[in-house]
Formats: structure tokens, sequence, C-alpha cells
């Protein structure tokens, strides 16, 4: 028999919710001292750290949470903490 | 917008507080595993965070059992699977609640039984879903909602339970302790455990910001610190043998103890050096038992 309502949900619909509101400090990503290394990309804990072709980080900011661990990994000071504008 | 490769199997929009290592520790795990897994999670903050019902973070396939039967549940899983001839390996995962208290009933039956699966214990040291409970995995003099520092207490009186052992002891092939600290080597344990026959364990110790009290970037610098304190030691183990540790110059342990509030009674209102001291003593029988020290030459 299969199980009725209640036990099932469609893989990663968490997107549904956009935890960028969360955010107190957006991280600002300085192209120009970026090695690429993609350390940022390693240690977000959302996951929502891409990049575009040229190897260059681009955060998502819907759901970035702002906890700023990208920034303090930098190994190359590459992403400043900003207090958030709304 | 990012398109959702970039979060890999474990997607953004989960609930966790932002900086969370356990977060961390799922999405390298995945990474690790690949799609072909299965997980069967217990309780716990990051079977919370990551399913709110109706959402779900995980892009694999998921099962949520209770706090104490995930080992169970995932040995059921494995002997279907055996018997339909598929090779999806199987993950079971739990915080240090369910894995070191409530559930090693079940995790015991199934590494004694043998079952092929890997079970991956994410270390935060305490119930941090239902507020901060210490549970066998507390460190000494860690204060929590159940073991309050006060007056008339250092926090919570008991050491850490050595697990990773009671687990070798089961005749495991294969046992390790990780950090999100060192993704890596986190990934590389993964791989191994998963490409093992028969029971596999890995702790990987996740900072908790919340629970320990620590601003959410710093996640990994405490993860490291307690590593080079010698309060946390990453090393590996086959068939009971330990064949691979982190070795370190070490710290004192203040370094790491200072950082959280969860210690804080110890330096506040004055500094409690005999409390401090066998909280070092303990790093220091680490040390000695696994050989991390690296002796610099003078």
């Amino acid at each position: 028999m299969a199980l009725g309502t209640g036990c099932t949900a469609r893989p990663g619909n968490s997107r549904n919710n956009k935890t960028g509101s969360w955010r107190v400090f957006r991280p600002a990503f300085i192209n120009e001292r970026c090695t690429s290394c993609g350390m940022c990309r390693i240690v977000c804990p959302e996951g929502c750290i891409g990049e575009n072709e040229e190897g260059l980080p681009v955060p998502d900011y819907d759901y970035c949470k702002g906890c700023g661990l990208c920034a303090e990994e930098c190994p190359s000071e590459a992403i400043e903490m900003k207090k958030e504008e709304k | 917008m990012n398109d959702e490769a970039a979060c890999g199997l474990f997607d953004s929009g989960h609930r966790a507080c932002g900086g969370c290592g356990a977060a961390m520790a799922a999405r390298l795990m995945l990474d690790a595993a690949g799609k072909d897994t299965i997980i069967v999670s217990s309780t716990g903050c990051m079977e919370v965070f990551s399913t709110p019902y109706p959402e779900t973070a995980w892009k694999v396939p998921w099962i949520h059992s209770l706090f104490e039967n995930n080992s169970a549940v995932a040995s059921g899983v494995v002997a279907s699977l055996a018997k339909q001839g598929r090779k999806e390996k199987v993950i079971a995962i739990g915080g240090d609640g369910a894995t070191f208290d409530i559930g090693i009933l079940c995790l015991s039956g199934a590494f004694e039984r043998g079952h092929d699966f890997t079970y991956i214990c994410y270390d935060n040291e305490a119930y941090m879903n239902t507020g901060i409970q210490r549970s066998g995995a507390t460190p000494y003099d860690a204060s929590t909602t159940t073991s309050p520092a006060g007056s008339c207490s250092f926090g919570n009186k008991r050491p850490k339970k050595d697990l990773p052992m009671i687990l070798a002891a089961h005749g495991a092939p294969y046992v390790a302790t990780a950090s999100i600290a060192y993704p890596p080597d986190f990934k590389k344990k993964v791989e191994k455990a998963i490409n093992t026959p028969g029971p596999c364990y890995i702790q990987v110790h996740a900072p908790c910001c919340t629970g320990w009290g620590f601003e959410g970037e710093k996640t990994i610098a405490i993860g490291k610190l307690a590593i080079e304190t010698g309060l946390w030691v990453n090393y590996e183990m086959e068939n009971g043998v330990v064949t691979r540790v982190k070795k370190v110059v070490r710290k004192p342990v203040e370094d790491y103890l200072i950082e959280q509030k969860r210690f804080r009674h110890l330096f506040k209102p004055k500094k409690n050096d005999a409390e401090i001291a066998k909280i070092q003593a303990t790093a220091d029988r680490n040390a000695e038992k696994f050989g991390i020290d690296i002796k610099l030459k003078k």
C-alpha cells in the first residue's frame, strides 16, 4: 500500500525559502584581489557561491545569510562584509 | 541567480544558522559521496533545518527515521538493496545526541551484524536542536542548559565519551575522525568509508556558533583551534589500528576555550587555573596517545 500525503517532498525544493532576508552584513566580492582559489565556494554553508566563465565567484544573495565565513577564510582578503542597506 | 549546480546535492534555502558547521558537513559529505547515495537521517538539528515539511534541501533519496533507529533503518535499506542487486551506497547520519546516547543500541547492533554502510556523526557536542542540553559528547567543563556553570558548578562534570574506540572494538574495518575545518581531508575520509565493505564510522567535528557561543564567521577558525590544541584529534583507524594522525605544533588549550561562551566561566570573573589545567591534561593525554606533537628543532 502506498503511503499517503505528508511523507515526501521534491528534491531541493528548500530553494522556495529565500534565506537572503536573514542577512545583516553583505559580502562584497572584490574581483581585482581574487585569485580564483575557490575557498569561498568550499566553506559556504549555504552552497550559494557559484562561479562565472572566468572562474570568479558569483554569490547568490537570494540565499546568502551573511555569516561572513567566506570573508574570514578568503586567503586574499578579497571579500569585505558591509552593513546591509535595505 | 546561480544555477542549481553551484550548491551540489545539498541545496540552498535550508534553515541552519548563518555559519553552521553541520550544514557545511552535509554539503561536503554529499560532494564526496555523489548522487548514488541513500541517506538515512535520525532526528536532530540537521534533520530539522534541512527538511521542514514540505521542503527539503536534499537532492538524493533521504529517509527520516526516529531519533534512535537510523542504524536499524539503514540496515534494512542495505539488505533490501543487496536483495535487488543494486549498488547504491547507504549513509546513516546523526548528531552526537542521536549517536552517542539515544541511538547507540541500534548503532552497536548494526555494526555487530556487519552491514555494509557508513555512519557519519556530526559532532557539535550537545543537543543543539532542542536548546543546548549536554550529551555524551559534551566536553568537560562546557556550560550547557542542563550542565550550567554557576557558583556550585564548572559546567559539564564528565569527559567526552570515546565513541570511535567503542565502534572500532566492534571490529569495524574503518573508523575515522575528521573536522569541517579541513574539508579535503573530510571528503577523502567519506570516499574511503563508503568504498570500504562493512560498517564504517566517521565522526566529524562540526562547531556550532549558537550552542558554543561564537560568531558564525569563526566556525572554521574554532574547528582548527580544537585540533591545534589537541582537544580534537583527526585520525584514521583501519581494523582497529590507528594508521594516520594529523600532527600539529600544539597551542595551549586556553586559546580554544577563551573564544567560546560555553567556557566563559573559566575566565570570568577571574581565571580558573585549576580547571583549565584539567582540560590541558586531557589535551596532553590525547597528544601522548596519538603522538600528534611535531617536535620542533631548537
